[in-house]
């Protein structure tokens, strides 16, 4: 009897498992800032899937343990013994065999959604068509980029990080700004330089993240799709005003995004405003000051465009 | 426990031992070379550095209640992370673990003492000037390290003071040190657990703890020289102006990166598996059962260490790694997913019918094993390298790491701490205190770290001082059971030192468990086994009625 019920409460708890697996992927795609970039969407769709995958398992174990924990305690002075059970190959193999499976699983679907994302990053061997590899020498875009005679062409910016400060330039217009205008539906080229320190480019939108290495010169492309206002944030530690190093990213109809470039190519550079300068030179009162030495602001860029 | 009289005949408790242990109380301040001692001495150090990091932890959660940067400036805030991780992995985890197989490793394989009781002493006696070293430099002009744990360059060469004496090279002499200490033990635990088992203590009867130690020393022995050789390397770019990682001046910054994590990634086993040997130890004795699938989970644990020490890059999916390396370190990473699997799905079973009882130690165990649970399953979606390019730096992976860090690896050090308690000082710890300091972990634990993972994934950057407001309601959440973490450590610190005092004397085996360790009188005797044991079974033979009280030389 004590076994039909076993079995029965079995079957339940599994459908719930299911039932709640799916819920809970599905509401994955929620926890995540809005999808930006058609990457983001791969994304979404690999973070569902673990989430699916992580809470069977999750609920799995968990539903052993509480039901042992619920069931099979012992009186407080009844140290007797339990039963002398110490393995089955059957379930050792099993319980070998199954992650191991799942395991190649996950990475073949994560793999898979690699393949289709298409962001460059320090080397490439998925025979994406990109620049060619950059490493050491001077960007070689200017020969590359005629040669795609594609209407569409992708917009090449270059992107500086420095302590604490971004800054952007179009070479094809030679307008450079603090704020990173991105055409939407165009697949955008970045090449990532810093000066001074490792910094990290994330906007959480977008998704992707990419290092920046000093002394190295990185692609990173991506391919926006919503129309919005952004913010990039340095993902990579990089010293006292790390939290301020933030940079406005403005996804634009090609519209907007063609006139934004024509106006702040008439605009004459000077330097624009920042955020560390502007702690550094009059820093807000704290409980506890420390006052110990720091790495001063970089002077800030000086651009045609700043917000 | 109705049967105390039973074992009690066995071996009476010796009175005038655990009355000299509290009477040479001054031993604990020398150079003293019994492993005991030794494990004492690491516990205690480890605990106070454990509750000085545990305070800066309170302060940066304190600064992250409000977006806006208001308790502490900037450069104090990134020196108190630096700091706080600093002192948690190599002042706390690291040395606990060793403070805990010190006292364990030769009781539990049958041997008087550990294989180099010299340079156990020795590898002791580094911990605390380095840490304090480190802590000292709080004081200079130049403030602490502030470049975060990794001490990436260039980042961490960059000394604006100009002064010689800055907190990055105390960050780098301290780690030398403590690595020197970490491997010289390292030499010690492998040497003594492959010369000094019992007779009849073949490798397939050493309890699962010994083999978590083996396997993690051996891990010490071979990927800490990387790391204490790349942190000298380090002190060399800062101090005497050599170029090794200096980019604008023909130097790599990802060589220093991959000298790193090529040590820290397999040290997180050094630390996990040891907090796996303890479950492997606390569930068996308070199921009842003998661990389920032993010899697969000793297997897992080697095949672990093996995982563990090809994973590494998966910390720079981010970093300059080319495709190819994202894409084979992916794979691999995923893989450290099975033999953790194994355990987890052997303790599962070992609890499965069973006769349970819910004391401290099992608490803690089973609150560990559902919190790495959660630790494990992030940490596979961590490994899935599309979706880590998402929230690699963010405050994900610090809620995925504290799972493993705090909720499972310290939880496990407190379940042992409880479990071997009476064996360590020959009395009983209060079992009330004691569950009120399970829950207000779990739940404080809880609190303090899942918060992290929603606002990993909406974005919110590790290692910021201030943040953006879409953020706070999260942020207090976290602060607010950071707080109660805080507090949570007060009953343990009243338990253990009343519980040492005036606690009621332990018998040899409290909890009728089998192993070595408790055949003997608690405290152990000076040399541990007046005759070395003969072993002829193999480990967690529970589920026979009374085989813990058959004659000390039976059994494992």
């Amino acid at each position: 009897m004590k076994r039909i019920l076993e079995t029965v409460l079995l079957a339940v708890y599994v459908a719930v498992m299911i039932v709640a697996s799916v819920w809970l992927g599905r509401q994955a795609y929620s926890w995540m800032p809005v999808p930006a970039t058609s990457e983001a969407q791969q994304i979404d769709e690999l973070f569902s899937f673990l989430v699916t995958l992580g809470t069977f398992i999750f609920l799995g174990v968990m539903g052993m343990l509480g039901y042992a924990i619920i069931t099979c305690q012992a009186p407080p002075d009844d140290y007797s013994e339990g039963h002398p059970a110490r393995g089955s190959l059957k379930i050792e193999a099993l319980w070998t065999i199954t992650p191991i499976l799942l395991v190649l699983w996950i990475s073949g679907y994560s793999f898979k959604i690699y393949q289709r994302m298409d962001i460059a990053g320090p080397t490439d061997i998925l025979g994406h068509k990109h620049l060619s590899s950059m490493q050491g020498g001077e960007p070689n875009y200017t020969a590359t980029t005629p040669s795609k005679s594609n209407a569409r062409s992708a917009p090449i910016i270059e992107v500086t990080a420095k302590q604490w400060a971004w800054a952007f330039r179009y070479p094809d217009k030679n307008v450079t700004s603090t704020e990173l205008h991105l055409p939407v539906n165009q697949h955008i080229r970045l090449v990532l330089r810093s000066q001074d320190v490792l910094h990290g480019f994330y906007v959480p939108e977008f998704r992707i993240k990419q290092d920046i290495i000093p002394g190295r010169i990185i692609n990173f492309e991506f391919t926006p799709i919503r129309v919005g206002k952004y913010l990039l944030k340095d993902s990579h530690f990089s010293g006292t005003y790390f939290a301020l190093m933030h940079a406005n990213v403005y996804v634009d109809s090609q519209e907007n995004y063609d006139r934004w470039l024509a106006v702040a190519a008439t605009q004459p550079p000077a330097p624009a405003p920042n955020l560390a300068a502007a702690e550094h030179a009059e820093s807000p009162k704290r409980v506890f000051s420390s006052n110990w030495y720091t790495v001063l602001p970089a002077a800030p860029p000086i651009v045609n465009h700043s917000s | 426990m109705t049967n105390n009289s039973i074992q009690n005949i066995d071996s009476p408790i010796d009175p005038e031992g655990s009355q000299g242990e509290l009477e040479e109380w001054w031993r604990y301040f020398t150079f003293n070379k019994d492993h005991k001692v030794i494990g004492i001495q690491y516990l205690v150090t480890a605990f106070i550095f454990f509750l000085i990091a545990g305070f800066m932890a309170m302060v940066i959660r304190g600064e992250l209640i409000t977006p806006e940067s208001d308790l502490v400036d900037r450069p104090l805030y990134n020196g108190l992370f630096t700091m706080h991780a600093t002192l948690m992995i190599f002042l706390w985890i690291v040395p606990s673990l060793v403070g805990l197989a010190n006292f364990l490793v030769p009781l539990m394989i049958g041997a008087k003492d550990m294989a180099f009781p010299f340079l156990n002493a020795l590898s002791f006696w580094m911990v605390p000037p380095a840490g304090i070293l480190l802590l000292s430099s709080f004081l200079l002009p130049a403030g602490t390290a502030q470049a975060g744990w990794w001490s990436y360059p260039p980042l961490s060469t960059q000394n604006p003071s100009g002064y010689l004496l800055n907190g990055q090279l105390f960050w780098c002499l301290s780690v030398v040190f403590l690595g020197i200490s970490s491997i010289m033990a390292a030499v010690n635990f492998v040497t003594t657990i492959i010369r000094l088992r019992a007779p009849g203590m073949i490798f397939f009867r050493m309890p699962i703890f010994i083999w978590s130690v083996f396997s993690a020393q051996l891990l010490q022995l071979i990927f800490l020289p990387s790391l204490t050789g790349g942190v000298l390397l380090l002190l060399c770019d800062l101090s005497l102006g050599t170029n090794f990682f200096q980019p604008d001046r023909g130097g790599d910054p990802m060589l220093y990166q991959h000298m790193f994590w090529f040590y820290s990634h397999p040290t997180v086993y050094v630390w996990a598996l040891p907090a796996f040997g303890i479950f492997s130890e606390i569930i068996p004795a308070f199921s009842r059962n003998p661990l389920f699938g032993y010899r697969s989970v000793a297997m897992a644990t080697l095949a672990l260490a093996f995982v563990s020490s090809i994973v590494w890059v998966h910390h720079l999916f981010a970093s300059g790694t080319p495709e190819w390396m994202r894409i084979l370190f992916m794979f691999t990473s995923e893989l450290a997913a099975v033999p953790t699997g194994i355990k987890v799905f052997a303790w599962t079973a070992t609890v499965w019918r069973g006769k349970l009882h819910m004391t401290t130690p099992m608490l803690f165990a089973l609150g560990g094993v559902v919190m790495f649970l959660f630790g494990g399953i992030t940490g596979v979606m961590l490994g899935a390298m599309p979706f880590d390019l998402h929230v690699n730096n963010t405050y994900f992976i610090v809620g995925h790491f504290h799972y493993i860090v705090y909720n499972t690896i310290t939880l496990a050090m407190f379940g042992g701490l409880y479990f071997w308690f009476p064996k360590i000082t020959g009395r009983m710890y209060n079992e009330g205190w004691g569950k009120i300091h399970f829950w207000l972990t779990f739940i404080g634990a809880n609190l303090t770290f899942f918060p992290m993972i929603p606002l990993g994934l909406q974005g919110m950057v590790r290692r910021v001082a201030s943040y953006e407001p879409q953020y706070q309601f999260w942020n207090v959440v976290a602060s607010l059971g950071a707080f109660l973490l805080g507090v949570s450590i007060l009953p343990f610190i009243a338990n253990v030192v009343i519980s040492w005092l005036q606690g009621t004397k332990a018998p040899n085996n409290p909890w009728f468990a089998t192993g070595l360790e408790w055949k003997i009188s608690s405290p152990p005797p000076k040399e541990n086994f007046d005759e070395i044991p003969t072993v002829t079974a193999p480990p967690y033979s529970y589920g026979k009625p009374k085989t813990w009280a058959s004659s000390p030389t039976t059994e494992g």
